[in-house]
């Protein structure tokens, strides 16, 4: 505090002078010490600038999202399945994101069925995953839940999915047995149109 | 410099009206002429003047060949062909670029590796080698969107894998990697911002590079004794010593360079990244450049997800940490005998882990990566901190110029540590 500073000063100085201007700074200082209208300003211009600059900084971040055409490009799309045999797992794309229409057969569908739920990483029965009597057609996202890869069919110790990329084992069902991946190949949102043809991306309440 | 004058004076009638406005030629003259340099220097210190040579290399050819390439995920890898084809000495631009890119990480994993050794990372120098790592930071980000660019199949799926980290962290890191997306995968909105980036981010990394500059500037450069400058007899002016010598290894470093990329341009490379992008296959083996490699194998030897990107970024993270956990009082190696084996131990530990972090993550590689893992994590948070205590140094010499003449002309060497100073000051 300046005023502290020079109160001092003034006081050892001695003189009538300094001892008049002493009980002004005194009266000064005290106040000072109050809160005073210039500090009020100095945090209400403090506080509309980090709202104002945050509020700049929305927009250009909010700019990095999908866009409205990549948004719109999520319309749901409709998948034929009588082309895929039994055995056969298809890729197809909707919102620019792989998935796999994997045509189970009877031994896949019972692998996945007899396994001990409790033990696996992220829990889930085979019924929870498909649709109710749909049991051969397993749909799920076919980017590997670790990073991205895509896992290869019909291989790793379950014969479900094996990625090459480091090395995560999921089975008939799409769930991760081993590796890295923490979670299940996630199942996209779809509804079945006819007992041929499915509709990714809605889902079943229309 | 004893003889040399530290300001400078302008000779003539214009350097005088302009240093009196803008002392450019002053600053000029006090860091990089008159500016005292230790006499001992060896050629590890010359890798920050060949680092300053490949940044200025990476943007002047990046910049030809942004002139020629399109940013656009349907044209992109045709347009890299068209540089390769098509375009006069567009072959020679891409390679010097590619291999650039590669070079510039030799010579900074040298830098690297020499400040380690000869503990220029201690007080006083915190402050530049920490600008450093933001530096190496900053490197890798380019490098990464860079390599990205010819969406190639590498480029490609090096993209997603590395975008993907971000989703292990919790809560927000699936809405985090679409906006880096731009998207719901890696596509044409991501190509188009990796792009933007890529340009910018070499001047970023100018700008650091000049405080790091500035920051050396302060305490000046250290020295295989790790001891200061105590007198003009221990240093030599900045020109023409160091001046020449920088000169003489970025020309060497320059035949090193062209070795690359006039015999095996695509050695370094992979294969693959010469097959278009394709969203619905992964290849086989899926690996990221080899400067890369050491930290992929940290990322793969952890077998959770938010766990392996963690660690993977601590491991550079923690290059920050080593000015105070490093407890020795002695900065140079050389004369720390039991320090000395810990760090060959740690740079073969390094060479390890870059080679496992190239082969498939299955069987005893896992094991091995972490093993080492845990050793390289080991050497910063035991080795460094413990054996500032139990080590006994060799002695160090008085003085610079002692060092390089011998002690018969200065007298004998001191007690151990008599010379190292505390770590509060230069
Ligand atoms: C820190 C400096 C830089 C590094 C480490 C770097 C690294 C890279 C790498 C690794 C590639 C991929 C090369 C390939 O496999 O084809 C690349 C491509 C590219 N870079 Fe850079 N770069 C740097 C600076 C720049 C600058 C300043 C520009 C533009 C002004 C630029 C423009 C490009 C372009 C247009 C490509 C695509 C063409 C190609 O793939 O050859 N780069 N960069
Ligand atoms: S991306 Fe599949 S295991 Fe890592």
């Amino acid at each position: 505090m300046p005023n502290a500073l020079s109160r001092k000063a003034l006081k050892t100085c001695g003189s009538r002078f300094c001892s008049m201007l002493e009980s002004h700074v005194a009266e000064t200082t005290t106040h000072v010490a109050e809160p005073t209208r210039r500090d009020f300003l100095y945090i209400a211009t403090g506080a509309a600038a980090v709202v104002g600059g945050a509020t700049l900084v929305w927009p250009f971040v909010q700019s990095l999202a999908p866009d409205a055409a990549t948004v719109a490009a999520g319309a749901p799309v409709e998948v034929d399945l009588t082309p895929i045999a039994e055995g056969q797992i298809v890729k197809v794309f909707w919102r620019g994101k792989l998935i796999f229409i994997r045509h189970r057969t009877a031994e896949e569908i019972k692998a996945a069925e007899d396994v001990n739920v409790a033990s696996l990483r992220d829990p889930q029965p085979d019924s929870a995953r498909v649709k109710e009597g749909k049991a051969q057609w397993l749909i799920v996202y076919g980017n590997c839940t670790h990073l991205g890869c895509v896992p290869l069919g019909q291989q790793g110790e379950y014969h479900g999915w094996f990625c090459p990329c480091h090395g995560s084992v999921f089975d008939t069902s799409g769930r991760v047995r081993g590796g890295p991946a923490p979670i299940n190949l996630p199942i996209p949102p779809y509804t079945f149109a006819s007992d041929t043809k499915i509709i990714i991306g809605q889902e079943a309440t229309a | 410099m004893s003889q040399h004058p530290t300001t400078y004076v302008p000779k003539s009638a214009f350097g005088k009206w302009f240093e009196s406005r803008l002392p450019l030629a002053g600053l000029i003259h006090s860091s990089f002429i008159a500016f005292p340099v230790p006499r001992n220097l060896t050629y590890f210190w010359t890798f920050g003047a060949i680092l300053a040579f490949m940044l200025v290399a990476q943007i002047v050819t990046g910049v030809f060949l942004a002139m020629y390439y399109t940013p656009n995920a349907a044209m992109a890898f045709q347009s890299v062909e068209h540089i390769m084809r098509d375009v006069e000495f567009g072959w020679l631009l891409r390679y010097l670029h590619a291999n650039g890119a590669s070079m510039f990480f030799v010579a900074v994993y040298v830098h690297i590796f020499r400040n380690f050794y000869y503990g220029s990372y201690k007080a006083p120098r915190e402050v530049l080698y920490i600008l450093g790592v933001i530096i190496f930071l900053l490197m890798m980000a380019t490098a990464f969107m860079g390599y990205v660019l010819p969406w190639g199949q590498m480029s490609f799926w090096g993209a997603t894998v590395i975008t993907n980290l971000f989703s292990a962290i919790p809560v927000v890191g699936d809405t985090i990697v679409s906006y880096l997306w731009g998207g719901y995968s890696v596509g044409n909105p991501t190509l188009n911002r990796f792009f933007s980036l890529h340009y910018l981010l070499p001047f970023m990394i100018a700008g650091v590079v000049a405080l790091h500059i500035w920051a050396l500037h302060v305490p000046g450069q250290n020295n295989p004794t790790g001891i200061p400058i105590k007198s003009g007899k221990d240093a030599v002016p900045f020109t023409p010593y160091a001046t020449i010598k920088d000169i003489f290894a970025v020309v060497v470093f320059m035949l090193f360079f062209a070795y690359w990329v006039f015999y095996m341009p695509n050695y370094l490379g992979h294969a693959d990244n010469y097959i278009p992008a394709n969203p619905a296959v992964t290849p086989a083996h899926i690996v990221p450049e080899w400067y890369f490699l050491p930290f992929y194998a940290i990322l793969r030897a952890i077998p959770d997800k938010l766990g392996g990107v963690i660690a993977m970024g601590a491991a550079i993270v923690i290059w920050c940490f080593m000015p105070w956990l490093d407890t020795s009082k002695v900065r140079s190696t050389a004369y720390r005998p039991l320090y000395k084996q810990f760090f060959w131990l740690f740079v073969v530990v390094c060479f390890l882990l870059g080679w496992l972090g190239s082969r498939p993550a299955e069987g005893w590689y896992v094991i091995a990566s972490q093993i080492c893992t845990a050793y390289y994590f080991a050497h910063f948070l035991i080795v460094l901190p413990v054996l500032g205590f139990v080590e006994r140094p060799l002695p160090l010499p008085n003085s610079i110029l002692e060092s390089v003449m011998g002690v018969q002309k200065v007298g004998a060497g001191v007690p151990a540590g008599a010379n190292a100073e505390p770590s509060s000051k230069g």
